[in-house]
Formats: C-alpha cells, structure tokens, sequence
C-alpha cells in the first residue's frame, strides 16, 4: 500500500520529536498538529508507515533510553523511571520486565558483570541498535504470558 | 589522492531543493551540474573536502521503474536510509550557525563520550549526525 511522501515526511517529522523528547506526553493530538493531520489520519498513517501504532513506538524509545541510563549511568532507577517518562515506578518496572524480559534491576546487573567498549559507534546508532522491538502491544505480550495483567498501555506513555 | 572514494550519492525528493539546502544552508559548493534530458548529475562538496563529492539524485523513470520510484520516495521521507556524519569544529556553532539558517534539526547539540554531537535533517528526509572532531 504506497503513502503519499509528503505525508510521510511530514509524519518522520512527528517521529523525530518523539525521539528528541521520549520523555515528554505525546497524545495523538500534538503529533498530529506536528504532522498538520487530522488525529484520526494521523494515528492510521504513522502505523501504516512506521510498522507500529505512535503510543507503542514512544514506548519503545522509553524503554530503550532507560537500558541505555541503566547501562552508562550510575543514577538510581526511581530517577531513571521519571527522567524516561513515567509517573510511578511500578509500571515503570512492570513494563520494563513486560518488554525486556527482565527488571531494570536485573539488567543493570548483567551489564555491568560484562562490560563492552562500544564507544567507536557514534552513540545514537548505538543506542537504536538496542531498541526493543515491540511488534505486538505490551498487553498482548502479557496476556501471551500467562501471568500477565491487562493494562492499556496507552495509560503509560501519554 | 588518486585512489579511494570519489562520490556517494544521496536519494532527495526534488534536486532544487536540495541544491538549495546543501549550498545555502550548509555552505556546500557544487561540483558537477549536468542534464542529459530530464536526467540530472548534480553532486556537491564540502569545502574542505575536495576529493570527495556528494551526489544528490532522484529516483525517477526511466532509469527505475515506477513502483521502485514510488518505493524509494517513500523510503527517503520515512528517513529510511542510512546514516550520514558531517564532522565540524565546533559542534554548537555550527548548530546556532545552520539552525539560523532554517536547518531542520532532530536533536540539539549533546555532550556524550567527550564529543558533542547534533542531528539534523535534509528536506527529503536523509538524516545527519553532526559531530564535533576530537582534537
């Protein structure tokens, strides 16, 4: 199904303020003022164009900037929870596990017990070569898991 | 320098326009500016770069056909293609410098791993980082 490229453009440009600012509420309402579409062609667009719905790749960026704040930096995870954008610490660490696979605390420590010198690749490249790749939504993850919970996780990211 | 690389080239949607943003807004100089019907060879160098060239090139009938044209577009605008690096001096001058110029930038400039880093786009979409040389 081909888009239009000037549409495209114009969503890569909602895309790349996601990325500068993962922290911040992304509800579809600025990114589409953002792109200069309405919200109901700018939530079916960007899925269309980028693979996943606008709220789950904000996610993906979250959880990629905390594994890149858990692995180069000494800050404590309750900062690195609100430094990426949640508002609590428990969904923070829920939603971790539900993507990663493990705690942020668990991560951190495998890191540190196998340390790399990956400092020649310029850092942003880096750092998208580790984000997680969400292609189903994290609730559906869970439910995959039997132990999971059924939270919207649009309640986390906008 | 006899051998090596002499030009890499670059999908953009519009070659004016893109003229336009490597000259203007990133002080590029042309190298090369040719027609052969509505085919264009245009590749632009960076001023103190004189034995490589950068081609700006639109994916355009007959050389492809259309649906690879269309493909290609649409890849460019989702900023699908590879990553580019511009080295500079200073990091945050250039930023002020082209920033003042309308350059459309994707993340301002950061301190990381003792460099300073920025990115930016072109109008099609190719994205670029900006890197301040280590001295």
């Amino acid at each position: 199904m081909s888009q239009d490229p000037e549409l495209l453009r114009r969503l890569l440009r909602a895309k790349d303020r996601m990325d500068a600012a993962s922290h911040e509420k992304w509800p579809v309402q600025r990114l589409a003022r953002v792109s200069g579409v309405s919200e109901a062609h700018f939530a079916r667009s960007f899925k269309e164009a980028f693979g996943v719905p606008p709220h789950r790749y904000l996610l993906t960026r979250r959880i990629e900037r905390a594994t890149a704040l858990l692995r180069d930096t000494d800050l404590a995870i309750t900062e690195i929870a609100f430094q990426t954008g949640w508002s609590s610490l428990g969904t923070f660490g829920r939603t971790f596990r539900d993507v990663t696979g493990e705690s942020p605390g668990e991560l951190r420590s495998r890191e540190r017990a196998a340390p790399r010198e990956p400092e020649c690749v310029p850092v942003c490249y880096l750092s998208a070569a580790y984000r997680p790749d969400l292609t189903i939504a994290v609730s559906e993850k869970r439910r995959q898991q039997a132990d999971g919970t059924n939270e919207s996780e649009e309640m986390e990211v906008t | 320098m006899t051998q090596g690389i002499g030009m890499v080239g670059l999908y953009v949607r519009d070659q004016d326009e893109a003229l336009a943003f490597y000259v203007e807004k990133l002080g590029f100089r042309v190298h090369t500016d040719v027609k052969n019907g509505s085919y264009r060879w245009l590749t632009v160098q960076h001023p103190e770069q004189p034995s490589f060239q950068l081609g700006l090139f639109s994916p355009e009938q007959p050389m492809l056909d259309a649906g690879t044209v269309q493909a290609l577009r649409e890849v460019v605008a989702k900023g699908g293609m590879p990553p580019l690096l511009l080295a500079v001096d200073d990091c945050r001058a250039a930023y002020d410098r082209m920033r003042a110029r309308g350059v459309e930038f994707t993340q301002e400039p950061m301190e990381r791993f003792g460099t300073v880093d920025a990115g930016f786009r072109d109008p099609s979409g190719n994205g670029w980082k900006m890197i301040q040389a280590q001295r």
